[in-house]
């Protein structure tokens, strides 16, 4: 990049030196004037969970500048993390997502592999409706799924409302389409005669996929696997819509119906549930951001 | 399945010769092993996807208690409801304003990002991208505690600049904004990394035979950067209409609809409807007015989508 803006004013340099040097010097300092104010509004809402997950309730009730913690306590936390109730929350919500993950990957790797390289009947038909799947959302299918579930229900004696692993079930069909299609693309940009190789070689398809495609794709893969990851953790209204029972709550949803009492919130406890409750996506990003950007712009661009 | 066996034993007639039937049989295989490796997908788009949107129509035509067959009978009750045609209204007014604003920051913001030096970049990306990673269930709950009705954090910093409280979540008008406002904080980071992508593919050599030919930086923006960048913007803003249109968490969190069902969009108030008020078909029937807008979309989508296919 830095090559790039040196060659952008190489050609007029020569001409004009002082006011092209001048212009790009202004440029950058309003740039980063306008990033300062920009990077303020998008990072005012978790500092300020931050700040208020730090007060006492009697400082949050008081009329005291909000912007600051005068007295930062650990209590909210300390009260958080060791409430039985909250542990189970986080444990679903664990649960649900590393499952999630796992089914995510296990169809969609093969299928993505399938539907990239082996031509068969239908196969692009099938690849443009799993973007077309992609494309419809949850609010669209809650009300079906609800009533197809409890139908279920009724009919197998099985019951799946209202306990956490339903989750599991309704889930993948928002990560599945997703991660299948971005793999698609990025399986499609290995060059073929790598797995030609591979099958002149004499490896099956399982071993083309697990031996060849699975490590030369494997940053698209762990973007996929961020993906699913992210969506599982924050995902709301399913978890409001199929459980109810304190028990089976994952975390979004057991923040706002425990912690709200009619009109009484506990702001305190809420901004840690809610700090908390942003960590783990937080902290992978912050590891991985590169391969969750790959995956963000792969995602709606690949064809 | 036997049409996938005798279409590619053709294939391997022509490009077999030698060894036919091995590698027919291998061909075969390989037809079956891609059915079996795609089938999980298959069921489960099928079962839990297409079944319940078609599922869904069904639904929409039954009576409250879902035993008998009332035709379009929902749908004449939500035409005659006053609610109905304002969730209507809002939910426009809510997708294409926020989407609209939300682009709008993100180029301007990718802009910036890009006007840079490469060192620092990610240091910023990084800042920008935060609300579109945290859960939007749990950073509404932030924006609800900011703008709390007695203890708003930017009423207390307002009234150092004498602007008196502002209800924000008590008054329609208020309301709307502060909802829409949760979405742009939510939304503009996703397109501001798709302008970046895009601006970082616009060869520099365009932007030099500009600067030769004595275009000026509105110039350059106008006849370089915009056509360049015109088949993700058009995508980028259309999947966001989509998930803007149809989303959720950030009214029901903020609002629940509220004040007087002034903020209500389609999706919180199909859940108010079907699973509060347990009248699934007449939710069903509501989340069902969706399907037009989304279906419009995704034609545009895949349309664009095909096009860049061919160019390949």
């Amino acid at each position: 990049m830095s090559t790039v803006t040196i060659d952008k004013a190489a050609p007029t340099r020569k001409v004009k030196y002082g006011s092209m040097s001048r212009d790009r010097a202004w440029a950058l300092k309003w740039s980063y004037f306008f990033l300062t104010i920009f990077a303020m509004f998008s990072l005012l809402p978790p500092l300020y969970m931050l700040i208020t997950s730090l007060k006492s309730s009697a400082e949050i009730s008081a009329a005291t500048n909000p912007w600051w913690v005068f007295n930062p306590t650990l209590s909210n936390y300390i009260e958080i993390l060791t409430s039985n109730q909250f542990q189970r929350f986080f444990f679903n919500s664990a649960m649900v997502s590393i499952f999630v993950v796992t089914i995510t990957m296990l169809i969609s790797v093969p299928a993505a592999f399938a539907l990239a390289r082996m031509r068969f009947w239908g196969s692009a038909t099938l690849a443009t409706g799993v973007f077309l799947t992609y494309l419809i959302p949850e609010t669209l299918l809650f009300l079906p799924l609800f009533k197809m579930f409890a139908a279920f229900g009724e009919f197998t004696g099985i019951q799946l409302i209202n306990r956490w692993y339903v989750l599991l079930i309704v889930y993948p069909t928002l990560t599945v389409p997703f991660c299948t299609w971005i793999m698609i693309g990025y399986f499609a940009s290995i060059p073929k005669e790598l797995d030609e190789a591979a099958v002149i070689d004499g490896a099956s398809w399982f071993q083309t996929l697990t031996r060849i495609f699975i490590p030369v794709a494997f940053p698209g893969i762990i973007a996929a696997t961020i993906f699913a990851f992210t969506v599982s953790w924050a995902q709301f209204l399913y978890p409001l819509v199929f459980t109810t029972s304190i028990d089976q709550l994952v975390l979004p949803v057991g923040i706002i119906t425990t912690l709200i009492k009619g009109d009484v919130f506990a702001w305190g406890q809420i901004m840690t549930g809610a700090l908390l409750g942003a960590a783990p996506p937080l902290i992978i990003y912050a590891f991985l951001m590169d391969y969750y950007i790959a995956g963000l712009t792969a995602g709606a661009t690949k064809g | 399945m036997a049409d996938v066996a005798v279409q590619s034993n053709r294939v391997v007639g022509v490009a077999g010769g030698r060894k036919r039937s091995s590698l027919r049989s291998a061909l075969k295989r390989k037809s079956t092993a891609a059915f079996l490796m795609t089938l999980p997908l298959i069921i489960l788009v099928g079962v839990l996807v297409v079944y319940p949107a078609f599922y869904s129509l069904h639904l929409a035509s039954l009576n409250k208690s879902m035993a008998r067959f009332v035709g379009f009978g929902n749908f004449e009750f939500l035409f005659k409801r006053e609610t109905f045609w304002l969730v209507v209204k809002q939910s426009c007014i809510f997708a294409i304003t926020a989407v609209l604003f939300k682009a709008l920051i993100g180029f301007v913001v990718a802009h910036f990002v890009h006007n840079i030096p490469a060192k620092g970049q990610r240091k910023w990306r990084g800042m920008l991208l935060v609300p579109w990673v945290i859960p939007p269930a749990m950073s509404t709950l932030a924006w609800l505690w900011l703008f709390d009705p007695s203890y708003s954090a930017f009423n207390y910093t307002l009234s150092f600049f004498g602007v008196g409280p502002i209800p924000w979540t008590g008054d329609a008008a208020w309301a709307r904004f502060s909802v829409i406002l949760v979405n742009i904080w939510v939304g503009a980071p996703f397109f501001m990394i798709m302008y970046l992508a895009a601006l970082k593919s616009v060869p520099d050599q365009l932007y030099e035979a500009a600067a030769i030919d004595g275009a000026n930086w509105w110039q350059r923006i106008w006849y370089v950067t915009l056509p360049m960048m015109r088949n993700i913007i058009a995508i980028t803003t259309l999947f966001s209409l989509i998930v803007t249109f149809a989303n959720f968490d950030i009214v029901r969190i903020l609002t629940a609809g509220g004040p007087l069902d002034h903020t209500h969009i389609f999706a919180t108030w199909a859940f108010r409807v079907g699973i509060e008020g347990s009248d699934i078909p007449l939710g069903a029937s509501v989340s069902l007015f969706m399907v037009p807008i989304l279906a419009i979309a995704a034609v545009f989508i895949l349309r664009d989508i095909n096009k860049r296919g061919n160019e390949a």
